[in-house]
């Protein structure tokens, strides 16, 4: 039996990708393709290995780039959170990073770390850590009070403090964060490919862009979007499991 | 002065010989310009529930956290068994107004929170847990969320977590304020039950005056601008009447009335 939740999700899927159906038979443009077109690219690609040697490539990136960002990011968002200095220190840094127009800056990026895997890395977490340091560093500074003052009255050592009350009680942002900061890492990622050098899905894209193969280029967007659909959605599985009392909101009444 | 509305009510004479579980000496607490506390003494006997009652603004969370040792006092000292209080120690243990249960955890884990934090094992810990969590009524209840109890039975995860940690001291800050009228009158019936049978030294700060003369030992008033005791009452004569009778005994109308009338100018 399906459940509700998951009823919708299919039935949102379904109007979303009718719409793209209708939207291509049209059509709204000649440029834009049915989904069923994309879809047939899609297991083409799949099928001549195209996709598999294209997220060899992609991949690479995207995942280091994202475990650095999650990592770090949340070590710096803790600290920045707990420590007033190091929040002066780095806090305008990530502010800066999140505001900066990225794409311009790139051609700088290559200036000084090249066009291989180390400047892909960088586009990568400089569009994904942002959000995770702020969003951790907010959170952290916001425990509530009582909590803190619960643990030290129960004699909990300021280790104990950070990791059984402030982290679980900074849980439900910091995954906010995450959520966040990784679906940038996913556009990062392509960023990387089509404006440093055409490689793995960036080059699927715009190398059928520019022959007009709409739809295996759209095939490439859907499926990079898929995967991020996807980790999102084994992330928020880990934090149900992580964290079960947090699933609802707490009211004290 | 308002304070000498207050009839001096004659002191149970058993109260006087029992020594002091906590002491507390000259208190005084500034923040920055405003002076929260300042010269406080008062002395907290032994196996009996001491209330602290005061309109809002006189200090008397302020002076049960500086007891507890979460704040520091700017001077004086706190003495607790002998000990002077550097900070939170294991002779005292805290009931919150807000509950503060972690939201996470279950009400097993709640309870256990500080003996775990003693470095009490696992299974000896649960086994401890679990016979408060069914003392205080919630058995069938360990594998809950927070967010699923009622608020009265959050409290009562509270006082278990508390009560759990087998602290001589027992601080409550307004524990039945967040609580339903129903339920806080069960709660007060409850709290006379223990301090009876615990044998622990009980601080309570409240704002509600039926609910210190009801269950308290002795009343201390406080008085705001800048905060001082006014007047320590020891209810007397119906303590040992049955929890049903203390409502209608003259006794605890006139102090209830006294000490509404002693406070009443301080209330805006």
């Amino acid at each position: 039996m399906i459940s509700r939740a998951n009823a919708l999700k299919i039935l949102s899927a379904l109007v979303l990708f009718g719409a793209w159906e209708i939207a291509g038979r049209v059509p709204v443009s000649y440029a834009f393709p049915t989904f069923l077109d994309s879809m047939r690219s899609l297991f083409e690609m799949i099928g001549n290995g195209m996709m598999y040697e294209a997220y060899k490539e992609t991949l690479r990136p995207l995942v280091i780039g994202i475990v650095i960002s999650a990592v770090l990011g949340i070590g710096l968002g803790l600290w920045v959170g707990l420590n007033n200095f190091f929040d002066w220190l780095f806090s305008p840094i990530f502010i800066v990073m999140q505001a900066a127009p990225l794409a311009a800056l790139i051609p700088l990026l290559v200036l000084a770390y090249g066009i291989g895997l180390t400047s892909k890395v960088l586009v990568v977490c400089i569009m994904a850590m942002p959000v995770i340091v702020l969003n951790t560093s907010g959170a952290v500074r916001n425990t509530p009070e009582s909590y803190k003052e619960m643990g030290k009255s129960f004699l909990a050592s300021r280790s104990a403090i950070l990791l059984r009350i402030v982290i679980p009680a900074a849980s439900p942002v910091i995954f906010a964060g995450l959520r966040l900061g990784i679906s940038a890492g996913f556009i990062g990622a392509i960023l990387a490919e089509l404006k440093i050098t055409p490689t793995g899905v960036g080059d699927i894209i715009t190398y059928s862009r520019s022959i007009a193969d709409y739809p295996a280029m759209y095939a490439a967007i859907f499926s990079i979007i898929l995967l991020a659909v996807l980790f999102l959605n084994l992330l928020e599985k880990v934090e149900t499991v992580l964290f079960k009392g947090n699933q609802r909101g707490y009211v004290s009444d | 002065m308002a304070m000498s509305q207050i009839k001096e009510v004659p002191a149970a004479p058993v109260a006087t010989e029992i020594e002091s579980a906590v002491s507390v000496k000259n208190i005084s607490k500034n923040y920055g310009a405003v002076e929260a506390l300042r010269d406080m003494s008062l002395e907290f006997p032994r196996g009996q529930l001491t209330s602290l009652l005061g309109p809002s603004g006189c200090g008397k969370t302020t002076l049960l956290k500086i007891i507890a040792g979460l704040l520091e006092p700017t001077s004086g000292e706190v003495i607790v068994n002998g000990k002077t209080v550097t900070g939170p120690g294991p002779n005292r243990a805290f009931v919150f107004q807000d509950f503060a249960l972690l939201p996470w955890a279950t009400v097993m884990k709640n309870v256990a929170f500080g003996l775990e934090m003693r470095g009490v094992g696992t299974s000896e810990r649960e086994d401890i847990a679990a016979k408060y969590i069914k003392e205080v009524g919630l058995s069938g209840f360990e594998q809950s969320y927070p967010h699923e109890l009622s608020g009265g039975m959050r409290q009562r995860v509270g006082l278990a977590r508390a009560l759990s940690v087998d602290a001589d001291v027992l601080l409550m800050d307004e524990p039945f304020s967040a609580v339903d009228e129903q339920t806080r009158r069960k709660f007060q019936e409850d709290l006379l039950n223990l301090v009876q049978n615990e044998n622990k030294t009980f601080i309570f700060v409240t704002h509600s005056i039926e609910e210190a003369v009801y269950v308290s030992d002795q009343i201390a008033i406080l008085l705001p601008r800048p905060s001082r005791v006014s007047e320590i009452i020891r209810p007397s004569s119906f303590r040992n009447k049955g929890v049903e009778n203390i409502r209608r005994d003259s006794e605890y109308l006139d102090i209830v009335d006294d000490i509404w009338s002693s406070l009443r100018t301080y209330v805006e």
